[in-house]
């Protein structure tokens, strides 16, 4: 059963990634993309790592998929120009792609990474709870790294609307610190008035 | 069973995918942005992999901290796209000469 559901997930994982680099339009790519971090959480799932799944999930796709889409449905990509040369490079692609699969599968292909050196563990009972373990050691054993992870968010956050914030001249906004300083002696002046001898006007009937 | 080997060579697949669509997508910055995502999801396989069949949460914790990397990158990635959109109206890579590197 594991195995069966290892092999439809990868299937989809697998042949999603290879329409990513084969579409022709941005917007398709992406969500092939989006497919492909679903079945890749549903591969971290099977190995028990549940709490990443649901952050791959939420991030991935919630978050910076979505960001993907923004980016893509804002720039006007002239896609005729970008897509020449696309047939020129496709055999060097495969050909490294080939050559990098078959030195990786030198190295984990063989032996040395079979179900005789590293024994399959036994799955964990109903009470064990993988965000309750992760949480244990990351403020605990990774608590520098993980604040310094918050800061590299917070960097991004900066980094990001600094990069795309565009000053206009001609815009009216207003300014909030002139606004904060200003004084009551700015904007109310008190004029002397000498005092003037009151006439005296009969009420109409029309007033009442 | 699954052994440790099927999660390897499914990484090695998808790692290899991703370098393959570096090598064609040549011109077009958002699909390499896209081929990173895939090649880092390659990589967090792994992790996520070992991690598992050592019975050691290191390899996840590792994997949360790629994962926030990743989404920094992107994001400054994508603002970097933005602002070079809007001040040569391309993303074509070969037009991005102006350093004359």
């Amino acid at each position: 059963m594991e195995t069966f559901v290892f092999y439809i997930f990868s299937a989809f994982m697998v042949l999603s990634a290879l329409m990513v680099i084969t579409v022709n339009n941005p917007v398709k790519a992406a969500f092939f993309l989006v497919l492909s971090f679903f079945a890749s959480a549903a591969i971290w799932l099977l190995l028990e790592a549940e709490f990443l799944a649901i952050i791959l999930v939420i991030v991935y796709v919630g978050a910076v998929m979505v960001l993907f889409l923004f980016v893509v449905m804002m720039l006007d990509i002239n896609m005729a120009q970008i897509k020449r040369g696309f047939v020129n490079n496709l055999p060097l692609a495969v050909a490294v792609a080939i050559a990098m699969f078959v030195t990786i599968f030198f190295v984990v292909g063989g032996e040395s990474f079979s179900e005789s050196v590293f024994t399959i563990p036994d799955r964990h009972g109903a009470d064990y709870s993988n965000v309750a373990e992760l949480g244990k050691v990351l403020y605990t054993d990774y608590v520098y790294s993980f604040e310094i992870a918050a800061v590299i968010l917070l960097v991004g956050i900066i980094a990001a609307i600094s990069l795309t914030l565009r000053r206009r001249p001609n815009t009216r906004h207003q300014k909030i610190e002139d606004q904060v300083a200003v004084k009551s002696k700015d904007r109310l002046q008190v004029v002397k008035v000498d005092a003037q001898p009151k006439k005296y006007e009969p009420a109409k009937e029309e007033q009442k | 069973m699954l052994s440790l080997t099927h999660f390897l060579v499914l990484g090695a697949i998808m790692f290899s995918i991703a370098m393959a669509g570096i090598f064609i997508n040549r011109k077009n910055v958002l699909i390499l942005l896209m081929c990173v995502e895939l090649m880092l999801l390659a990589v967090n396989t792994n992790f996520i992999a070992f991690s598992h069949y050592l019975g050691d949460s290191a390899g996840q914790v590792f994997v949360f901290f790629i994962l926030t990397v990743a989404a920094a990158e992107a994001a400054i990635g994508l603002a970097i796209l933005v602002v070079l959109f809007r001040n040569k109206r391309t993303i074509n890579v070969e037009e991005l000469d102006s350093l004359k590197g």
